[in-house]
């Protein structure tokens, strides 16, 4: 029984770690694709943003300015999205793989620049995203350490929980909301309502591009202490992932990434535990997802404009 | 007047001049770089351009080209098609690994007969991960971006586990397959190497991928097959009123392009690599292959320059840090390239902003997938 809370405890530490970055970056791709622009340059806005929060934070020693830097370097690569995809028509698909190399490209010059190396100097302590609700629960009892382990945990990661009620109820309870899903379904038909759509879409793509660059920063800054080249290998594509699998409602990316998280950290414990192959075990995530999209989610409608350059004066 | 008007409309209409202005461009951002971090512009290229152009230069980069030109061809056929290939990583893989079982389990085969069994084998895997994948979206509509980026990591795994298992792992210390045996190497004699000068991994994989270029052009130019599948990228709903079997399309063009992934991966195995390492993280062959495809603008021959160049780049870039600079430089020229690819379209709006015609300019001319996120 210990064993077994024990073991919980870690599988849902586990959860929420490997859930955090790929939820920003999902809540991300929400905006984009909504918005009706496909954008499969999350995984170099994810890179820049990683990059960049543990850059500013090693040099100003404030998790938080870091943070927030990684977000803005994210947007700034959105921006660049933006402008090819949004203002001049450019084929979304083609922009969002230039990106994903533009992105890494560019940061790993920087860093060895920098730091004459391709990886960053690991952040300390104090320089990295804070735990919250540490010391609070009794490790002594086998109840105290599953609450510790599970609740005593990155900063970043209650955040992320808010941004997603924060995003559900932008996109469904406001105004701008409203819009902002017309222009992914009928953009024409928004212009014609006196609905600046190439602002809409504009202002979108960079939020995409902020939430996936926070989501790479809580990579770098919490989860691990430095950046690498690989500290970005292939989040971005499980985070788009998890927007198909959710039908690209922010709720439904919530499941998608818990689930993938979820997985995860079930390798991660049965990879300590039992003899399977660690290989084997870590496709589990993977496969559970297909398994899952097979029995329960099936088909999801995609934005009715996604993909298509806008063109005002059609 | 006149004579500007010509040149704005020439280059405006001209696809291959956006690419070489765009490639142009890409150089232009990498010097601006260089010269950002305090390298010498004229160092860095000449070195790129150096490592290339010698006659043993010139055979490692047709040696690096191949598996990203059958790759890039692989990516190509989809996009033609009217998907997104980008599980084209994961058949790579699957590809790569299929042939290294067979040229490792039965390496007592004469050369004739083992070659094309591994490659026949690894293009049945890669074109059975091509038709999972459809299957998955025509029985269950499920996003086949969704499940290819599922397979390329299930393939990925697969092919780490594969390599571990003690029948294929190496006898050494090496993270990696045994070598294949010297039956399925498409590597050119040592004497003929050290005679003629060329790259120690010289071979003639660069046949085939010639082979598959006219292949991939008969089939989409040439064939009622390849009419069909235009037909159903360029408009599904049309192709469906027309007669033609949607679902089939999508299964045959998936299997096809996918069978191309998995060629490539064992054109990479029996050329250059001779072996499988296990690896932390995937090697990028498949993604490759789509930038390839963009540059190439989807055509064959296109796909199969675009091919030398990002060859030529890699392994040029891979001798940059001789004279300091850094590897990546290469990954800021091609994405600068394809960036600019991306936006291409805007000569064509410069050319409607002067001559202000009826009819609007097109949206983006390269071929990309238009239906990325079509469920």
């Amino acid at each position: 029984m210990t064993n077994l809370v024990n073991s919980l405890g870690i599988i849902l530490y586990a959860t929420l770690i490997y859930t955090t970055p790929l939820l920003y970056a999902a809540l991300g791709s929400c905006f984009s694709e909504l918005s009706g622009v496909v954008n499969i340059g999350i995984e170099g806005m994810m890179t820049a943003g990683a990059f960049t929060g543990t850059v500013v934070a090693y040099f100003t020693g404030n998790p938080w300015v870091g943070f927030i830097c990684g977000g803005l370097a994210g947007a700034l690569f959105g921006m660049l999205h933006a402008t090819a995809t949004v203002r001049l028509g450019a084929d979304q698909t083609i922009a969002g793989t230039a990106i994903n190399m533009l992105g890494p490209g560019i940061v790993i010059m920087i860093a060895k620049v920098l730091f004459d190396s391709t990886d960053t100097i690991p952040l300390t302590p104090t320089q990295k995203i804070p735990k919250l609700f540490t010391g609070l629960f009794d490790t002594g009892t086998v109840f105290g350490r599953f609450m510790d382990n599970v609740f005593a945990t990155y900063a970043s990661t209650y955040l992320v929980f808010v941004a997603v009620a924060i995003v559900w109820f932008v996109f469904y309870k406001t105004r701008f909301g409203l819009r902002l899903r017309a222009c992914g379904e009928h953009p024409q038909a928004c212009e014609t309502l006196g609905i600046n759509v190439i602002a809409m879409r504009f202002i979108c793509v960079c939020m995409s591009g902020f939430l996936s660059g926070l989501g790479g920063a809580c990579v770098t800054m919490a989860i691990s202490t430095q950046f690498r080249p690989i500290s970005i290998v292939g989040q971005g594509f499980i985070a788009i992932a998890a927007v198909i699998f959710g039908k690209f409602k922010p709720h439904g990316a919530l499941i998608g990434c818990l689930l993938f998280g979820f997985c995860s950290g079930l390798k991660v414990v049965l990879g300590g535990s039992s003899g399977v192959n660690m290989q084997l075990l870590s496709m589990i995530p993977y496969v559970v997802t297909v398994i899952v999209l097979i029995l329960f989610v099936g088909k999801s409608h995609v934005p009715a404009a996604s993909g298509k350059p806008f063109i005002k004066s059609k | 007047m006149s004579k500007k008007k010509g040149l704005l409309d020439f280059i405006s209409e001209n696809t291959f001049i956006h690419i070489l202005l765009s490639i142009v461009l890409g150089f232009l951002v990498g010097a601006i770089f260089l010269a950002i971090m305090g390298l010498s512009v004229g160092a860095a290229y000449g070195r790129l351009i150096n490592s290339v152009t010698s006659l043993k230069g010139f055979s490692y980069v047709v040696v690096y080209s191949v598996p990203y030109i059958v790759a890039g061809l692989s990516v190509a056929f989809s996009f033609k098609t009217g998907v997104f290939n980008i599980g084209a990583e994961g058949q790579f893989v699957m590809g790569a690994m299929g042939a290294a079982v067979v040229g490792i389990l039965l390496p007592d085969l004469p050369k004739p007969v083992l070659i094309p069994l591994c490659f026949l084998t690894a293009m049945a895997i890669g074109a059975l991960w091509g038709v999972i994948v459809a299957a998955l979206k025509i029985k269950w509509g499920i996003n086949e971006v969704l499940s290819m980026i599922m397979f390329n990591w299930i393939a990925f795994y697969l092919s780490n586990f594969i390599a571990g298992i003690p029948a294929i792992h190496n006898t050494g210390s090496a993270e990696a397959t045994q070598n294949i045996s010297a039956n399925a190497s498409m590597v050119f004699s040592k004497d003929f190497i050290k005679q003629a000068g060329l790259a120690p991994t010289a071979n003639w994989g660069i046949l085939v991928a010639i082979a598959v270029m006219l292949i991939v052009w008969f089939i989409i130019e040439k064939t009622t097959l390849g009419y069909e599948l235009k037909a159903v990228g360029s408009n599904r709903f049309a192709a469906e009123y027309g007669g033609i079997n949607v679902n089939r399309s999508i299964l045959t063009a998936l299997s096809i392009s996918g069978a191309l992934g998995g060629l490539a991966g064992s054109l990479q195995l029996m050329g250059m690599g001779q072996r499988i390492s296990i690896f932390s993280s995937q090697e990028g062959f498949g993604f490759a292959g789509i930038v390839v495809a963009l540059m190439g603008c989807s055509n064959p021959f296109g796909v199969f320059i675009a091919g030398l160049f990002y060859g030529a780049l890699i392994f040029g870039g891979s001798k940059l840090n001789l004279v300091g600079a850094p590897t990546q430089l290469v990954n800021v020229i091609v994405g600068t390239v394809v960036f600019f690819i991306a936006i291409s379209v805007i000569f064509r709006y410069v050319k409607y902003l002067k001559k202000t015609p009826k009819e609007p300019p097109k949206p983006a001319k390269p071929s990309g997938g238009k239906e990325v996120a079509e469920s």
